[in-house]
């Protein structure tokens, strides 16, 4: 390790204590607050509201594949809407919000020893813009039409002609909302970078953050990249829709008329969407492997093992996420040579990843486990990522993956590799940190009871996918009707999901009863009831107060985790603490 | 990690040179850039992230340019003028780029005299690097004017291919906005500056942030990368 003695630069010391906004109201404490702690309730309360929006939705859909006809409401145009809305939601409005707004502001300042971000106002502006987006996100329901149908991924043509649900007004207002989104982002996403880079307390190196702030790092880092594909591909798409200019739209006649359209390129959306949309997938997942990665430690009593290489991982997976983005258009025809290129890739990519999963593994191995709530939803992360990991080496094939394209197989790998396993995190990680944010406890046997219908119940749902998948049952598909090659079984297996799907969401409610009982309830919880290592269980006040450390700065000396240290008064020396680590400590490196 | 105790007022070290330097900077606490600011590294990493927007504009702009099937006009012709009776193509576009690249040398004297704490020099020469901006901004009116008038618009032209004024108006729309907004930017700095307001450290309204000269670098970084993209806009439309 080099040392960490670097002297106090003139930068660092630059903006004293007295510089932190001090709110003078009710208003500019709780509503438009300037402290990352408050923007991340924010943050997270509104995503965790619009993402129950989108569950909603799920059973809705789920309704209509096992019981076609029983809701009235729900025709095609409905359920295609609802499909658009809901993969939507999940993927951006729900996990990047939560994990990057939500935990990145929480986290990043208290992890690193900062009083907050480096820029609070831009941070709150943050908020606003992500908030601005989500509701012009929600108007779309009550426009004419109602919110677009398009699929999640907004493909032209179809995206834009009239016979599309949600053409009149809703496809415009996904577009403005996305880009809303992205720009809020943006002003969040500075702030992490600059913090992580720039912000750091004394003894704090690069090699001694936790991972969880690694792997938000690197997701922020990817999304200022990867976000402005999605930027351009939306605001071109509204000219294409607004003005009638033709970048995505080649000469298309629809119902035997020829629109004025011509000559554009709708594979030019699908590379910039997917430009977007593969590191997106990764911008998900990093996050939930440095939270995951910090709650096997703390949980097992074991000091990660490999903390280079997991950081690396990271590092390495977020540069090659950027190589691999054709992979998601096999079916649109490619020169065999590109498919040949962008294959490799995505099996490369395999590589770091097995490493983290070799590496979580490895912690675990002869630790001591404690089965209670973050560790169980760490664990089933680790199931459902290697099982949607598992599929999606069959997915990165082009042989493979095209009879199984847009098929039920892909719904259920990519439910399993980013919306099953993120979710599972984000639910250890609120059972996990929920103590600090409230200073109480959340009910552990209703946490059991969420959990083990909220696992086994997923993998009900989505396991037999793969094999609806495998026999040809489409996706996106509305109703299907009488079809030869699908049994009757098939449809039975409907049924089953949809209960199931019905089960996992009742599941939910105990979660948020939980969530909001517990504030007043729980049971108090003191500054550090998992005794871990980091700094943000080392504050004076829990929750922490503004300011988060209050009259000094903690000083780091070593890195986060140190548990179990042969010859150490208790099993764990926080970050802050000084001294050298007794000797005979494997961890130590 | 066994490294030992961290003393509270550790000696300061000397940086490095070369390659050693990177890494102990990186491999040092608090900062890993140690010269920059917080405001210097959120505009640097700000102004990555424009990179890839205006990237990715470029690179659909040539990409339907290939998939169009009409003829692409030919921009020499398209913006050429008649100045008294000869007729010269690109005149105008060559008058926004001298502009345009002169504004970039007022604005680095101005961050000069900023450091300086020289008030008056570097809110005059912030005032002509906004005013700089602003004729470009005209020019880019006029020639949208001229266009429209001839008949350009973004989904037809008489010239050939419709891309050709959807580009047009997208992408120099979208570089007219950037260059807009700097000139707002420079004018409320230049008030500031005037006002020696950086020489009180006043404190920023919303930020409660005190106010320093470097805030005039911080525009004169995102003034010379607009002024950068220009270039690019100028050699891929234009000159192609
Ligand atoms: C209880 C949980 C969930 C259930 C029951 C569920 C159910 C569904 C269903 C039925 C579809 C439509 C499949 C089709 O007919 O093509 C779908 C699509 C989708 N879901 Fe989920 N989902 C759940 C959670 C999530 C989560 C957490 C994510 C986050 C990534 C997610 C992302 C998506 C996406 C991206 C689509 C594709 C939309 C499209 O095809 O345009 N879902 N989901
Ligand atoms: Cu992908």
């Amino acid at each position: 390790m080099v040392d960490a003695t670097h002297g106090p630069d003139a930068h660092a010391a630059e903006f004293p204590d007295v510089e932190l906004y001090h709110p003078r109201s009710w208003w500019t404490r709780y509503v438009f607050s300037q402290d990352a702690k408050v923007i991340a309730i924010q943050y997270a309360s509104t995503a965790l509201a619009i993402g129950m929006v989108a569950l909603v939705l799920s059973w809705l859909m789920r309704m209509q594949l096992a019981f076609p006809g029983f809701l009235e409401f729900i025709d095609a145009a409905a359920y295609y809407q609802f499909i658009t809305m809901h993969g939507m939601i999940m993927v951006i409005y729900l996990i990047t919000a939560l994990f990057l707004g939500g935990f990145g502001n929480y986290q990043i300042p208290l992890m690193l020893g900062a009083r907050d971000m480096v820029f609070p106002y831009v941070n709150m502006l943050s908020y606003w813009t992500y908030l601005l987006a989500v509701l012009v996100l929600v108007a779309s329901w009550f426009a004419p039409g109602g919110p677009t149908g398009a699929g999640w991924t907004l493909y032209p043509p179809q995206a834009i002609l009239s016979n599309t649900p949600g053409q009149e007004a809703g496809i415009v207002l996904m577009l403005v909302s996305l880009i809303l989104f992205v720009i809020g982002f943006t002003m969040g996403g500075l702030n992490y970078i600059v913090t992580v880079l720039q912000g750091r307390t004394r003894g704090m190196t690069l090699m001694r953050m936790p991972l969880t702030v690694w792997g938000i790092f690197v997701a922020t880092v990817m999304a200022m990249l990867a976000f402005p594909a999605l930027f351009v591909a939306c605001v071109m798409m509204l000219f294409d829709k607004l003005l009638g200019t033709s970048f995505f739209m080649p000469a298309v006649a629809e119902m035997g008329v020829q629109l004025a359209h011509n000559g554009g390129s709708p594979i030019l959306f699908q590379h910039l969407f997917w430009f977007f949309g593969h590191p997106e997938v990764y911008i998900v997942a990093l996050p939930a492997f440095g939270i995951v990665s910090d709650l096997l430690a703390t949980h097992a009593r074991k000091n990660i093992f490999g903390y280079r290489m997991m950081v690396w991982a990271i590092v390495i997976i977020g540069a090659l996420s950027f190589v691999v983005w054709a992979h998601h258009m096999y079916v649109s025809g490619m020169n065999p040579y590109f498919g040949f290129f962008f294959a490799t890739t995505t099996l490369i990519i395999a590589v770091p990843t097995a490493i983290k999963v070799y590496n979580w593994v490895l912690t675990l191995w002869r630790g001591d486990i404690h089965l209670n709530p973050p560790m169980l939803f760490a664990l089933a992360f680790i199931v459902t990522f290697v099982n949607g990991g598992l599929t999606g080496l069959f997915l990165g094939n082009v042989v493979v993956d095209v009879p199984l394209s847009d098929s039920m197989f892909v719904v259920a790998h990519f439910h399993m590799v980013m919306g099953v396993a993120q979710i599972l995190v984000i639910f250890g990680a609120i059972y996990h940190w929920y103590p600090k944010i409230t200073g109480r406890m959340l009910d552990n046997t209703l946490a059991h009871l969420h959990f083990w219908v909220t696992f086994v119940g997923a993998y009900l749902i989505f396991f037999p996918m793969h094999y609806l998948g495998l026999m040809g049952v489409p996706r996106r598909y509305f109703e299907s009707g009488d079809i030869s090659f699908q049994p009757p079984s098939a449809h039975e297996l409907n049924v089953f999901i949809t209960v199931m799907a019905l089960t996992v969401g009742a599941a939910q409610l105990v979660f948020v009863f939980n969530l909001i009982w517990s504030i007043r309830h729980g049971k108090p919880a003191g500054g550090n009831p998992w005794r871990a290592t980091t700094l943000e269980w080392q504050t004076p006040q829990t929750p922490p107060a503004h300011g988060n450390f209050g009259r000094e700065l903690p000083v780091v000396y070593r890195w986060a985790y140190d548990y179990s240290v042969p010859g150490a008064p208790e099993d764990f020396i926080p970050q802050n603490q000084p001294g050298p680590t007794p000797p005979h400590h494997e961890g130590s490196e | 990690m066994s490294d030992p105790a961290v003393t509270h007022s550790p000696p300061a070290e000397p940086q490095l040179p070369g390659l050693e330097g990177f890494v102990s900077d990186w491999s040092s606490d608090r900062t890993a850039f140690k010269t920059a600011s917080w405001g210097k590294a959120m505009i640097w990493i700000f102004l990555l992230s424009d990179t890839f927007i205006f990237s990715c504009f470029l690179l659909s702009y040539m990409t339907v340019r290939m998939s169009t099937e009409a003829a692409w006009p030919n921009p020499s012709e398209v913006f050429a003028l008649e100045i008294f009776g000869v007729h010269i193509p690109l005149i105008l576009i060559a008058i926004m780029t001298f502009v345009l690249i002169s504004s970039s040398g007022t604005m680095a004297m101005a961050v000069n005299y900023g450091y300086r704490r020289d008030r008056k020099k570097t809110a005059i020469l912030m005032l002509v690097t906004a005013a700089f901006g602003a004729t470009f901004v005209g020019m880019q009116a006029f020639e949208w004017t001229k266009l429209i008038s001839e008949g350009v618009r973004p989904w037809e032209n008489p010239w050939g291919a419709p891309q050709f004024g959807s580009v047009f108006f997208m992408i120099t729309g979208f570089h007219g906005t950037h260059v807009t907004i700097g000139v707002i930017f420079l004018l409320i700095i230049a008030r500031k500056v005037w006002r020696g307001d950086f020489d009180t450290e006043k404190k920023g309204f919303f930020t409660s942030r005190k106010g320093r000269y470097e805030i005039v670098e911080i525009t004169g970084l995102y003034w010379h990368f607009v002024d950068l993209v220009w270039v690019f806009i100028f050699a891929l439309f234009y000159l192609w």
